[in-house]
């Protein structure tokens, strides 16, 4: 690990938050949350790496070897360290409350409604209580709130398909997770 | 994602493997023959919907694959594609053809209803990489069984379908209840907490849970002969139904052992 204070890190943040989520790249690896962290660490031979944990947002998504490559990718163009690392964990869940104020601002603008936050929250939760949050999602074109679940499941498996009964469209909206 | 469990024993490390690889082939065997009515599902939305799902079994199956890679020191694509018909151990509710669609909705709504009481209680198994994977699944699970109940009770309320939905229960509830077969030296992991319940108690809670919802709808639950049943074969049995589909599902990779694309 190293100080909070090393330069390098917010140069690696910027260079992570110009990758774009593989699926909907109106928005960034970063503003997804996907990004766990990264530490600057000593190899045995002496050298330094960079290691960096990627959460996925569904464990079956098939963005993620995409997602690895091109993290790994970047980060190796910006010849920090001597090795970069990108590995998988579950160690930190990814939920959709990850999702940065940005981030939901992207998406909104591109058409996609946002989770709602803490929609789902611990695993204690009980499980029905997920028909009452997947109800109230807001159009992301109009606003309104006169929304009804089209489907769970969309076209990916990170997006559900609502349609608006003011402005009569259908739209996607993020899973909340 | 492959990290090695705290210095268990073998014969422990053996046990857990085999409960790994079950749910893996659970999932893995499930998700494909439900991904068999990808474009011949009742509705163009139900499509995309069991499509999706099936994704999400197929993926989940792969990251448990991986973990028993981490494990056994194998490929996990090798396990997953690899393995003769007879080696897998998914539970014999797997074993079924996708047949019709009640019979599809009867059949996943009881394997998603007692993977629900498996994954809670693998969300706190002592062996973490399982728990923390665990944890992730359910909140995505959460989705599939919401679909189920609402398909459930949709059909419940014909009584063409109704009918359907009933006589498929009748045909799988043994086979379903062979979902908590005791895992060998089982003993050993309840022990240790890498399974922090017996299967026993996981499918006395299961069927509580499943049988209020299915006796509300004046839908069956097993008969005394399904419970009596021995459930010691309920992950080895195979059938040529099963086969027919190992040899669908493993006929790319056994065109080019070993290929990388």
């Amino acid at each position: 690990m190293v100080a909070a204070a090393d330069p390098r890190e917010a140069v690696v943040w910027a260079a992570l938050d110009e990758i774009p989520d593989p699926e909907i790249p109106a928005i960034s690896v970063v503003e997804l949350g996907v990004i766990g962290g990264f530490a600057f660490e000593r190899t045995t031979g002496g050298g330094e790496r960079l290691t960096v944990d990627l959460l996925p947002t569904f464990v079956g998504c098939p963005a993620i070897d995409v997602m690895l490559e091109q993290v790994g990718e970047r980060l190796r163009r910006l010849r920090l360290a001597d090795e970069v690392a990108v590995r998988l964990t579950f160690a930190i869940p990814w939920t959709s409350d990850r999702i940065s104020t940005e981030g939901r601002e992207k998406l909104r603008a591109s058409g996609f409604a946002p989770p709602g936050l803490s929609a789902i929250g611990a695993p204690s939760v009980p499980d029905g209580d997920l028909l009452n949050v997947v109800s109230v999602v807001n159009c992301p074109y109009c606003g309104s709130r006169n929304t009804t679940l089209e489907n769970a499941f969309g076209p990916t498996l990170c997006r559900a398909i609502y349609h608006c009964a003011d402005c009569r469209q259908p739209f996607e909206q993020f899973k909340a997770v | 994602m492959n990290e090695a469990p705290r210095d268990p024993s073998d014969e422990t490390q053996n046990a857990l493997a085999q409960l790994l690889m079950g749910i893996a082939d659970d999932e893995f065997v499930i998700g494909f023959w439900d991904s068999e009515w990808t474009g011949i599902a009742p509705m163009l939305e139900e499509d995309v919907a069991t499509s999706s799902i099936s994704q999400d079994e197929i993926g989940h199956a792969r990251a448990l694959y991986e973990l028993l890679a981490g494990l056994t020191g194998q490929d996990a694509d090798a396990i997953a594609f690899g393995r003769a018909p007879e080696g897998y151990r998914h539970a014999a509710l797997m074993n079924h053809p996708r047949t019709d669609w009640a019979f599809t909705i009867a059949r996943r709504y009881l394997y998603e209803t007692a993977d629900a009481v498996r994954l809670e209680a693998l969300s706190r198994s002592s062996y973490e990489p399982l728990a923390q994977l665990a944890a992730k699944m359910r909140r995505e699970e959460r989705y599939h069984l919401m679909h189920l109940d609402t398909w459930l009770r949709r059909l419940a309320a014909d009584a063409d379908a109704k009918a359907r939905l009933a006589s498929a229960l009748r045909a799988l509830w043994k086979d379903a209840l062979a979902i908590f077969s005791p895992v060998p030296s089982e003993d050993l992991l309840v022990r240790g907490g890498e399974l922090p319940e017996p299967m026993d108690s996981l499918r006395a809670r299961w069927l509580e849970q499943v049988s209020a919802v299915l006796g509300d709808l004046g839908l069956p639950g097993p008969s005394p002969d399904d419970l009596a049943a021995g459930t010691e074969d309920g992950r080895t049995r195979r059938t040529d139904d099963f086969r027919w589909l190992h040899g669908e599902f493993t006929m790319v990779a056994a065109s080019e052992r070993g290929a990388t694309w």
